[in-house]
């Protein structure tokens, strides 16, 4: 268990410190207008990575499941230009009235 | 959700919280996971507490469960919690926190506080939409964590409630404004001088400004 232990606080101080990293660098480096575009938009791309591997994945492999359902609501909703809470929950109840179904 | 730049205030705390509270809710179905991965339950609120980054936590137990070494679970947190970086990057200039503030703000540079902040067109609003998402998801997440981990599957699988579905949608809509935002290095720089000097705590986000409101200006 200790193992254990000393994993979870390297984990911790590491990620922390990736953290902290992105908050330190000099602005000057963000001022010129190359890197504040890339800066813009690598977020972008995680962050549709991440829609991708949260809706897909399955453990290590990929899976195609209700919340593909879930998702296709979300972005209809978005679409219509409903409000953001409406977005999130309305996913989650598409998703949910599937599993229920199926 | 409007993309006008005149968003009011108070859209923003109801989309922050909406966010916030999707993703703080499945913090039960981590905590659950984790005790079912081997961990006990003070190992799963310190890795919701001290790691605080969803996808890297449940990548450890993923890790912990297969019966690899503890370690290798931790690089692949780490991996996966570099992106955080990215994110610090492009959340800094709008921010601009210093000393303590920075390192309390550090915390919680998470995917949805990230995605909320940048979805923002004036910088006050994006520090509100930050501050307010992120700390909804850290107490929200770390207290499920303790729920999850406690009941174990007492509680029944959160995939019933769709909020797998919830915390995977979460991220598109903000994602896509940041994608159709207008940039450019003009507005970057002069953002919301008014609203500089309150960089962390949740009050002086509150405080009305007009002249700090400075729309998203055409990109130069």
């Amino acid at each position: 268990m200790t193992g254990l232990w000393v994993a979870i606080i390297v984990t911790a101080v590491g990620c922390y410190l990736l953290k902290v990293a992105g908050l330190s660098v000099p602005q000057r480096v963000l001022a010129h207008p190359l890197a504040a575009e890339v800066a813009a938009l690598i977020p972008v791309a995680l962050l549709a990575a991440l829609v991708a591997v949260q809706v897909l994945g399955d453990g290590p492999s990929l899976t195609v499941d209700a919340r593909v359902l879930g998702l296709g609501a979300a972005v209809v909703l978005l679409l219509l230009r409903a409000p953001f809470l409406l977005v999130v929950f309305g996913a989650a109840a598409v998703a949910a009235l599937a599993r229920l179904a199926g | 959700m409007s993309a006008s730049p005149d968003q009011p205030d108070r859209q923003v705390v109801v989309d922050s919280l909406g966010v916030g509270l999707a993703t703080g809710a499945y913090g039960v179905s981590f905590g659950a996971v984790a005790t079912a991965s081997g961990l006990d339950v003070w190992q799963a609120c310190a890795l919701s507490l001290l790691v605080f980054t969803g996808a890297s936590q449940f990548a450890f137990v993923g890790v912990v469960a297969a019966g690899g070494a503890p370690l290798a679970g931790t690089a692949t947190a780490l991996l996966l919690g570099s992106r955080n970086l990215f994110y610090g990057l492009a959340m800094a200039p709008r921010l601009r926190v210093r000393g303590w503030r920075r390192l309390a703000a550090a915390q919680v540079v998470i995917d949805e506080s990230t995605a909320m902040g940048l979805g923002q067109h004036d910088h006050r609003q994006s520090r509100l939409a930050f501050h307010l998402t992120g700390w909804t998801v850290f107490v929200l997440w770390n207290l499920m964590t303790l729920v999850g981990a406690a009941a174990g599957t007492a509680l029944g699988d959160p995939r019933t409630y769709g909020l797998d579905a919830a915390v995977g949608a979460a991220p598109v809509a903000p994602a896509q404004r940041v994608a159709t935002t207008p940039r450019g290095p003009r507005r970057r720089r002069d953002g919301d001088r008014a609203g500089a000097p309150d960089g962390g705590g949740g009050a002086g986000h509150r405080r009305r400004g007009r002249g700090g409101r400075r729309r998203a200006a055409a990109p130069a």
